[in-house]
């Protein structure tokens, strides 16, 4: 009984002592994993630049990149080259295009993230409830994602764009759509050979709820696969945003990199050898795209090979 | 004595994917995994379940912890049947009732600490925070890892089978349940470790009066934990008894085979193959009759007639085979 008394003091102590707070593993390795990989460091990187690009477009670039610039003469200051005043030169109708692309960032980066985000989310819960849940549930998510597999991409994100009209956020609509039914498939195959697993019959056998075992012992250890395909929309939703422009069907209140391909493709840049105007936008759509590849590729190698045991 | 837990007729099917031939002839195959078992067990009573890879053993652990539901029969726990429970009940009986795993490396989150792990069961069932670390400290006292300071805040993928072994001990002793289920708890560990493990199952259960089943594939490890000995054959019970007596004196065809194989009490040595012929059928088509016939030395025109019933010996068996008749 002494004995007793004297670990219900030691014991509590103890305890207090090593709850000092610590990172969760999951979240040590993702925050690690660019300092392993060269690549994703690269990638991670370039997103950085252009977050502060995005985030100070307004300083970086004073100038209104929709509006018409005249020269002190009175004349339109159309088809500038680069220089001193203008950057990058203007455009055919007199804009700034260096403002241009400055502001494209802000949408390219609004574009690809709120499609990241909602694929990752959606993907996510329809992987988790069709893996854990099964059954019926399980065979009507899983057609629905084959039905969404089988649509021709840039077809269908015309045709949306078409009945919804020319928002930016329809486009978003549009790669989420589309993008979905990758990420829930893996996931939900992830989640059929977790819920086998022991320790999670041992959750099971020790009373924990349906929800518990699901978001505690399941989800964790799909969150990386989560962030895989969130990395992999961005660079869709961008790539698809620039190509809905290009073909003439954005957002015309919109400046966006894809535009600025438009514009100087439907204006014969190429021909007066106006590099400058379609060059940046070009490689800033690359870049992007590139750096998303890169993250998703990296964090694929860090934990896709094995969980840890 | 009254019984703890109760099976009645409990049969378990899998259904399997069906061939293009057996959906046109409206067919529903099935693995057959355990086909009519009852089964009674008395509260404190340790029982052993033997028979070989697939003859339904962990099929019959996990009915008892309702993780499954029977396709037929009734399975009831002090009295109340597991198919009734729900909610609050179902909650009652999973801090009574629980298990330790075949793989140890395999049974706890790996996502978790050692603590986090053994304190599971108290969040799950309720118990206050403040009295976690001290009923932690008590089952890792019983499964003689006093040594808590070591182990707290360790990953599973940090200590050895034998030790983890110890942790899921610990976590399903956590809750002070009445009846454990072990299926196969030393088959994945390190021989050199097996007999602590064993040695500590006896103890337990001594000291906490747990009605216990064993699992195992292997009639000699099982000798020494249990006083009752139940051989499965194929999804049906073939004979239940003392396990001294079933040793001694084995009275099914397949019990004599399985009590042949038992090594020298020497439970490191490799198993012998057993002195019978053939395989386990497949458990999608088990033979007609007597599901052992086919391998059965002594089958004649009877067994494939008639399944044996099991029934009571004069010395105490119950067996399941037309030779006794
Ligand atoms: N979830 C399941 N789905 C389909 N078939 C199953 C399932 N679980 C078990 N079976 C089948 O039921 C039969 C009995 O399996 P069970 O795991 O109970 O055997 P066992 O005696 O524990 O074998 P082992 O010694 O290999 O662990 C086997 O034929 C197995 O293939
Ligand atoms: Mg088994």
């Amino acid at each position: 009984m002494a004995e007793r008394a004297e670990e219900r003091g030691v014991i509590p102590a103890q305890l207090a002592a090593r709850r000092s707070w610590r990172l969760p593993p999951i979240v040590q390795r993702l925050l690690t994993m660019p300092l392993r990989d060269p690549f994703a460091f690269v990638g991670i990187v370039i997103y950085l630049l252009f977050l502060l690009v995005a985030v100070f477009a307004d300083r970086l670039a004073t100038t209104d990149p929709t509006e018409i610039l005249f020269l002190s003469t009175g004349k339109v200051a159309a088809n500038m080259p680069p220089g001193a005043e203008y950057p990058l030169g203007t455009t055919n109708l007199g804009r700034d295009i260096y403002a241009q692309l400055v502001h494209g960032t802000e949408s390219a980066l609004a574009v690809g993230l709120s499609a990241a985000l909602i694929v990752a989310l959606v993907g996510t819960v329809v992987g988790l409830v069709a893996g854990y849940f099964g059954g019926w549930i399980d065979a009507l998510l899983m057609r629905i994602a084959d039905m969404a597999l089988s649509l021709p991409f840039l077809p269908f994100v015309i045709v949306l764009i078409g009945f919804l009209g020319p928002d930016t956020s329809n486009v978003v609509l549009a790669v989420v759509l589309l993008l979905w039914p990758n990420s829930a498939r893996v996931i939900r195959s992830q989640v059929l050979s977790l819920r086998e697993r022991s320790y999670v019959e041992a959750a099971r056998v020790t009373g924990a709820s349906q929800a518990r075992i699901l978001f505690v012992h399941i989800a964790p250890n799909i969150l990386p696969l989560s962030f895989v395909y969130a990395a992999i929309a961005i660079g869709w939703a961008i790539i698809t945003e620039a190509s809905v422009s290009f073909l003439g069907f954005g957002d015309p209140d919109n400046v966006s990199w894809g535009m600025m391909l438009q514009d100087a493709f439907a204006s014969q840049a190429l021909s007066r050898g106006q590099y400058a105007w379609f060059v940046p936008p070009g490689v800033c759509i690359i870049l992007v795209v590139v750096a998303g590849f890169f993250i998703s590729r990296g964090y694929e190698e860090v934990f896709m090979p094995r969980l840890r045991r | 004595m009254s019984a703890l837990v109760e099976l009645r007729d409990v049969v378990k099917h899998f259904p399997v994917s069906r061939s293009l031939g057996e959906i046109v002839r409206g067919r529903h195959p099935a693995v057959r995994a355990l086909d009519g078992v009852s089964l009674e067990i008395g509260a404190s009573d340790a029982v052993a379940v033997v028979g070989e890879s697939g003859c339904g053993k962990t099929t019959l652990g996990r009915l008892m912890l309702k993780l499954t539901e029977p396709s037929a029969g009734a399975i009831t726990f002090d009295g109340t049947a597991l198919g009734g429970l729900s909610g609050a009940s179902l909650r009652a009986f999973r801090r009574q009732a629980q298990l330790v795993f075949q793989n140890p490396f395999d049974a706890l989150n790996p996502r978790f600490t050692i603590y986090r792990a053994v304190a599971e069961p108290l969040l799950n069932a309720g118990i206050p925070r403040a009295e976690h670390a001290d009923r932690v400290a008590q089952a890792f006292r019983r499964v003689h890892l006093p040594d808590l300071e070591r182990y707290l805040d360790r990953y599973p993928h940090q200590l050895s089978g034998g030790q983890l072994q110890r942790v899921v001990l610990a976590r399903a002793l956590v809750l002070a349940p009445r009846f454990l289920v072990a299926d196969e708890p030393v088959s994945m560990l390190d021989v050199s470790v097996r007999a602590g493990i064993l040695a500590l199952l006896r103890e337990v259960r001594d000291d906490m009066g747990l009605t216990a089943v064993y699992i195992s594939h292997d009639l000699a490890l099982v000798r020494y934990l249990c006083e009752r000995t139940v051989v499965m054959y194929l999804g049906t019970m073939v004979e239940d008894g003392p396990t001294a007596e079933i040793v001694r004196n084995p009275r099914h065809p397949y019990t004599r085979a399985l009590v042949a194989a038992v090594p020298v009490p020497d439970a490191d040595q490799a198993r012998a193959p057993l002195p019978i012929a053939g395989n386990v059928p497949d458990a999608r088509e088990p033979p007609s009759g007597c599901r052992f016939r086919d391998r059965c030395p002594h089958a004649f025109a009877r067994c494939a007639e008639e399944a044996p019933a099991l029934r009571e010996t004069a010395d105490g068996h119950r067996v399941a085979c037309h030779l006794d008749n």
